[in-house]
């Protein structure tokens, strides 16, 4: 530690550490010129153009992303539009169908009513043709059994009671036998 | 017995406690080199240590920012993703930050070279063989302080005239009163005649100190390695370890402070006088 004090002392202002020995000032003047001039001339500028280029690529990218997505936002509302559009073309058709049928089965009804009534009409009619025609023929049938009687009848003679009597058996029993030769 | 005044290893002496020798402490002498080539006693030209690591350092810088930068890429390697991120540090965290983007953009190239300079001067103070930071030198950043000093100097004379380039550094302000001639005369010797010594002191009592702090361990550290000493011994050695990992923070942090400091006396020089 002395001997350090003594060497200052010695030494003078050689040793204050304050005072800088000019070649290397030079020395140290020159190290960073040497580093501000690469930095500065060449190497900053170069790597500034490509930052600049990276960010411009960046936003280029990003714009691009941003034009896709609008894009794609907008095809999907087209679509959203179209599948709404369909649905309620579907509903309308489904609807139409509806009424359709509705109508159809009314059509349907109406016209088997009509059918039913024809036929029932026609029945009616043919019921009451062969009616008449068992009336008039029963009338016929009527007509000559009771001339028949009456003329047997009056034939007879009307002597006695009941002569008069097996007459109208005799008759009866003619018809009977008719009845059963029909059978 | 006496301490070499050229003596930069601690382990060029045998000297141990309890061997009947001092304790070789680190002072002055510590940041003084026989020259390597040259004579340093004549006045003349000779070449030292600190020059050659202040070369070998700029050459350092220029090659990994060269490697870095030289074939730049869109998409980046990892090299010039780590050059990027350093470059964007001071750029945008420094220079814009102060001066602003607009003015700033011109500063950046001497801030950038400034930080990095000075940090890879800061660096050689742990990197093995080399030990010693070129920086506590007083010499380095006193040319360093001087560079920034011109730029100050000349680039408020452009901006505001040779009247206003006083009322710049002087602090002018008509609202002060009578106190303003005291004012200008503290605001004229602070800003013109303090300010690039305490910007290059600064810098250099940092990296002075720190080297001197880990001399002090290190050499302790051998110094008590006998006997009993040897648990010392490793106290020190530890304290070595801390103090490296201390000053890798403080020499990023100089580098750091110095160039804020520059880009500010910058920022001053561009504002407008009020």
């Amino acid at each position: 530690m002395n001997s350090a004090l003594v060497f200052l002392a010695a030494e003078g202002e050689k040793e204050n550490p304050l005072i800088p020995p000019w070649p290397e000032v030079v020395i140290g003047l020159i190290a960073f010129v040497i580093v501000f001039g690469f930095l500065a001339k060449k190497l900053l500028p170069t790597i500034n153009k490509v930052l600049e280029e990276r960010r411009e690529a960046i936003e280029g990218g990003i714009e691009k992303a941003e034009a896709a997505q609008t894009e794609a936002q907008s095809v999907l509302e087209q679509y959203k539009a179209q599948l709404a559009e369909a649905r309620h073309e579907a509903a309308r058709l489904r609807q139409e169908a509806q009424e359709q049928g509705a109508a159809l089965i009314a059509e349907m009804r109406a016209e088997g009513q009509r059918q039913r009534e024809e036929i029932v009409a026609a029945g009616h009619a043919q019921i009451e043709a062969d009616r008449k025609a068992a009336a008039s023929a029963l009338r016929q049938d009527v007509g000559k059994l009771a001339t028949d009687l009456a003329g047997k009848l009056v034939g007879e003679s009307l002597e006695d009671h009941a002569r008069q009597s097996r007459v109208i058996d005799r008759f009866l029993d003619e018809l009977d036998q008719k009845a059963e030769a029909a059978r | 017995m006496s301490a070499d005044p050229t003596q930069v290893l601690a382990f060029e002496t045998d000297c141990h406690l309890f061997d009947g020798c001092g304790f070789p402490a680190p002072g002055l002498h510590s940041f003084l080199f026989e020259p390597l080539w040259g004579d340093a006693d004549g006045n003349g030209l000779y070449f030292n240590k600190p020059m050659l690591l202040a070369l070998l350092g700029s050459i350092i810088i220029v090659g990994f920012f060269w490697a870095a930068f030289a074939r730049p890429k869109i998409v980046p390697g990892k090299l010039q993703m780590i050059a990027e991120a350093g470059y964007d540090f001071v750029r945008r965290g420094i220079v814009y930050e102060t001066i602003g983007k607009k003015e700033g953009e011109k500063y950046v190239p001497l801030a950038v070279a400034l930080f990095f300079f000075i940090w890879m001067m800061n660096l050689w103070s742990i990197i093995p063989v080399a030990q010693f930071p070129v920086t506590s030198i007083i010499a380095y950043p006193m040319i360093l302080a001087l560079i920034v000093y011109i730029t100050w100097v000349a680039l408020t004379f452009k901006r505001h005239g040779f009247v206003g380039f006083f009322k710049n550094v002087t602090g002018y302000d008509k609202t002060l009163g009578p106190v303003l001639p005291l004012s200008m005369t503290i605001e004229f010797f602070s800003n013109l005649l303090v300010r690039p010594f305490t910007h290059a002191v600064r810098l250099f009592a940092n990296m002075f100190a720190g080297h001197t702090l880990l001399l002090l361990f290190t050499i302790a550290a051998w110094y008590m390695l006998n006997g009993i000493g040897i648990a010392y011994s490793g106290v020190s050695f530890v304290m070595v370890i801390i103090m490296t990992a201390f000053e890798l923070f403080i020499q990023a942090v100089q580098a750091y402070v110095f160039v804020l400091l520059t880009c500010s006396y910058i920022q001053g020089a561009l504002a407008e006088h009020h």
